[in-house]
């Protein structure tokens, strides 16, 4: 069973129905004792990191998940929930994430040409940086779909894999258990329901 | 590499497609399940559902359909047509669109744009617009395309996206329909004052007329079309493969 945490921030319905296209079994909830239950979970997030990160911690779900994380089982972040992840943000003032993840999250404007348009926004390729089990069925240049105005800067060794915008934004990252992709694999056709069965095996 | 769009547009009426009127001048209508996913194998990187309903038992109709596009096909959906309120957005983000375009709506109210922005993000909100050349100045126009607002379209851009539009669709009424190629004069205009993603629509009638869109006017992020690909005038897949050639970059 795939636990979908719900806390309130973005749109879920792509997800679930991608989960259950492939038949993987599923449950949205915000409740500990549901979530807890689930052998494997998934961050969504759409929004302000700020927001996002306030409604983790007033409900709980911060420590939570870093328990969860650090047990083993397999947590996957989307877009903001990638972002969530990591040691910190630089949007609107410095907040700290959950540091499951090396990097903090940085404004791609300060680091692109200035005619690459921000959000970057659309269809872009993947560039693997390390081996990982999110990509068993995923070949290197296929691409997924990205709506995002902040990236994960300074991942180092848990960076994944990148698309090239200008400069090599990180599109996926990892350590052991813990896994976040900044693009969205329920919005990337085949390419990324091959991601998310690969995270339902992981 | 970032790649070029290409998105097929679905006029939907009482739950099917509306191809608009075929050579034999016969109205064809087709399910629009069934073209969706057609489109999506063939490789659109994104559909547009435009709802041209007339009642609110029709309006019923559409969200069962984009509800069951959106349970089985996965890229980006937008949805435009009739959306006057924040409800409007709440009714079809719940049934599976990303983003929601606004087009009379925001004319008739332009703190839309900011509100619905505010509320669920700037890439959710698409500002749509009809525009025609009136002595020499682009014009904007309400009522898909009937009555002249008198507003200057650029700095109308301008403002939509000051106020949180995240996108635009940029439909010159001068070319729609006459198959002649994209509206270059106009979208070179709008690209160079906006700096969020602009999408072509009105007049593409060949494969060539996409390569020459994105070759002349790079800032384009992509091009809309709903009859040449509804009668396989031009195949998507097809028109990927040209574009590859032609050294544009897109999703194959």
């Amino acid at each position: 069973m795939i636990g979908i945490v719900d806390y309130g921030v973005g749109n879920l319905f792509s997800l679930k129905s991608s989960l259950g296209f492939l038949g993987l079994e599923h449950t949205v909830s915000g409740d500990v004792s549901v979530l807890e239950r689930c052998d494997r979970l998934i961050l969504p997030g759409v929004g302000a990191f700020g927001d996002a990160r306030d409604i983790l911690r007033t409900s709980g779900l911060d420590e939570f998940l870093i328990a969860q994380a650090q047990d083993g089982k397999p947590l996957l972040g989307i877009c903001l929930g990638m972002q969530l992840l990591l040691e910190g943000s630089e949007e609107f003032g410095s907040r700290e994430g959950l540091k499951l993840i090396s990097g903090r999250a940085c404004p791609l404007k300060a680091e692109l040409p200035p005619e690459l348009k921000v959000p970057h926004m659309g269809w872009n390729s993947l560039r693997f940086c390390a081996k990982s089990p999110l990509f068993k069925f995923s070949s290197e240049g296929e691409f997924v779909y990205f709506v995002h105005s902040f990236y994960g800067k300074g991942c180092g060794a848990d960076c994944l894999a990148t698309a090239e915008y200008g400069i090599p934004v990180t599109a996926a990252v990892g350590r052991k258990n813990v896994l976040g992709t900044q693009f969205h694999p329920e919005k990337s056709g085949e390419a990324g329901l091959k991601i998310l069965r690969a995270f339902a095996e992981v | 590499m970032l790649a070029k769009r290409i998105i097929p547009c679905l006029d939907v009426r009482g739950g099917r497609v509306v191809k608009g009127v075929n050579f034999e001048g016969v109205r064809d209508v087709t399910d629009p399940v069934a073209l969706a996913e057609r489109y999506n194998k063939e490789g659109a990187d994104e559909l547009v559902f435009y709802d041209i309903t007339a009642s609110a038992e029709e309006r019923k109709l559409f969200t069962k359909v984009l509800e069951e596009v959106a349970s089985k096909i996965f890229i980006p959906l937008t949805v435009g047509g009739g959306i006057r309120e924040l409800d409007d957005f709440a009714r079809v983000l719940s049934c599976g669109a990303d983003k929601v375009s606004v087009n009379s709506g925001a004319i008739a109210d332009f703190s839309l744009i900011g509100r619905a922005a505010n509320k669920y993000g700037s890439q959710c909100v698409v500002l749509s617009m009809d525009v025609k050349r009136v002595e020499g100045k682009w014009t904007l126009f309400a009522k898909g395309g009937r009555e002249n607002t008198g507003i200057n379209a650029m700095e109308w851009a301008k403002r939509g996206v000051g106020d949180g539009a995240g996108e635009i669709v940029l439909n010159s009424i001068d070319t729609d329909g006459v198959r002649r190629g994209f509206d270059l004069e106009m979208l070179g205009e709008l690209c160079s004052r906006v700096d969020v993603p602009v999408i072509a629509s009105g007049g593409a009638g060949c494969m060539e007329h996409f390569v020459e869109l994105f070759k002349k006017v790079p800032g384009a992020d992509a091009g809309l079309a709903a009859s040449i690909f509804h009668f396989e005038e031009v195949s998507i897949k097809e028109l990927k493969k040209s574009l590859a050639q032609a050294g544009i970059p897109v999703r194959i």
